[in-house]
């Protein structure tokens, strides 16, 4: 019987932690994520509330537990969830919203960071044009950084969360760190 | 150049892609139109100097297509429809 274990996104069994100047950068393999998107013609709100899926409004993120959900599209969000429990989101999410939804498993498509100093505003505006210093905390978006696709969610001046395209991860990385090292 | 983004607010222009003619969402029936139909469909383009409606992708945000009505000449931009409600309300979309 082979013995395998997962992985992480940048190829190593553990999880990532990078310090840089007063900058923590932590990978988070723990998180596990799925996309829902409503049907047309479908409210998702009674579903998701009986569920505890939070569906937050444009740009916002909302936490929650288990689940926690930021807004993506029109009638479109990303739902996080802590893997030991929900390493099946999808299954999960498609019994909370049948027919009404459509639902996509999205864990192993991404690499997550977690950001965390005193200040993240010198760092970000460097890294991408979200006004960061000037959005409120619970602000998701997508945004560009060193031409990577990520979504961008602030917790507060001094946290956010980075979703990155997985096969990337070392050059998001890479990125991060040389930002730092320059806002520092 | 700023677009006001229907749902998002005011966004730079950097953060989207642009297609081009809005009457791409005229699509002929491929079934039922004729060739001439569909070859106007393609490759016929008007460019004015002025008022012209154009499809803009928000790659950088939250990646719906918007319809944008823009002034060639000025830059100026008149309105920002979501092109989805456009394409419905033409009957377009399924």
């Amino acid at each position: 019987m082979a013995s395998l274990q997962a992985m992480t996104a940048l190829g190593a069994r553990e999880a990532a932690m990078v310090t840089v100047g007063s900058v923590t950068i932590a990978e988070r393999v723990d998180v596990a994520l799925a996309s829902v998107a409503a049907r047309r013609g479908h409210d998702l709100q009674p579903a998701a509330n009986a569920a505890g899926v939070p569906l937050p409004g444009p740009a916002r993120y909302q936490s929650g537990t288990p689940y926690s959900g930021f807004w993506v599209a029109p009638d479109m969000w990303f739902v996080e969830a802590p893997f030991a429990t929900h390493e099946l989101i999808a299954d999960h999410l498609k019994a909370a919203f049948g027919a009404a939804a459509s639902i996509t498993e999205q864990t192993d498509a991404w690499v997550v960071f977690d950001l965390a100093a005193p200040d993240l505003a010198p760092l970000m505006e460097r890294l991408c044009n979200v006004d960061f210093a000037g959005v409120s905390d619970g602000h998701a978006t997508r945004t560009v950084i060193e031409h990577l696709g990520c979504y961008l969610v602030r917790q507060s001046r001094g946290n956010l969360r980075l979703y990155g395209p997985r096969s990337s991860a070392q050059s998001l990385l890479h990125a991060l760190e040389a930002a730092a090292l320059s806002a520092c | 150049m700023i677009i006001h983004h229907p749902i998002l607010g005011p966004r730079d222009a950097q953060e989207f892609v642009y297609l081009g003619d809005a009457s791409l969402i005229d699509r002929p029936d491929g079934m039922t139109a004729g060739i001439e139909e569909f070859h106007e469909y393609l490759y016929q383009r008007t460019n004015p100097a002025g008022e012209h409606r154009e499809l803009w992708y928000h790659e950088q945000g939250d990646r719906s297509w918007l319809v944008v009505t823009r002034n060639t000449v000025t830059h100026e931009i008149t309105k920002v429809e979501l092109a989805r409600d456009v394409a419905r309300s033409r009957g377009r979309s399924k």
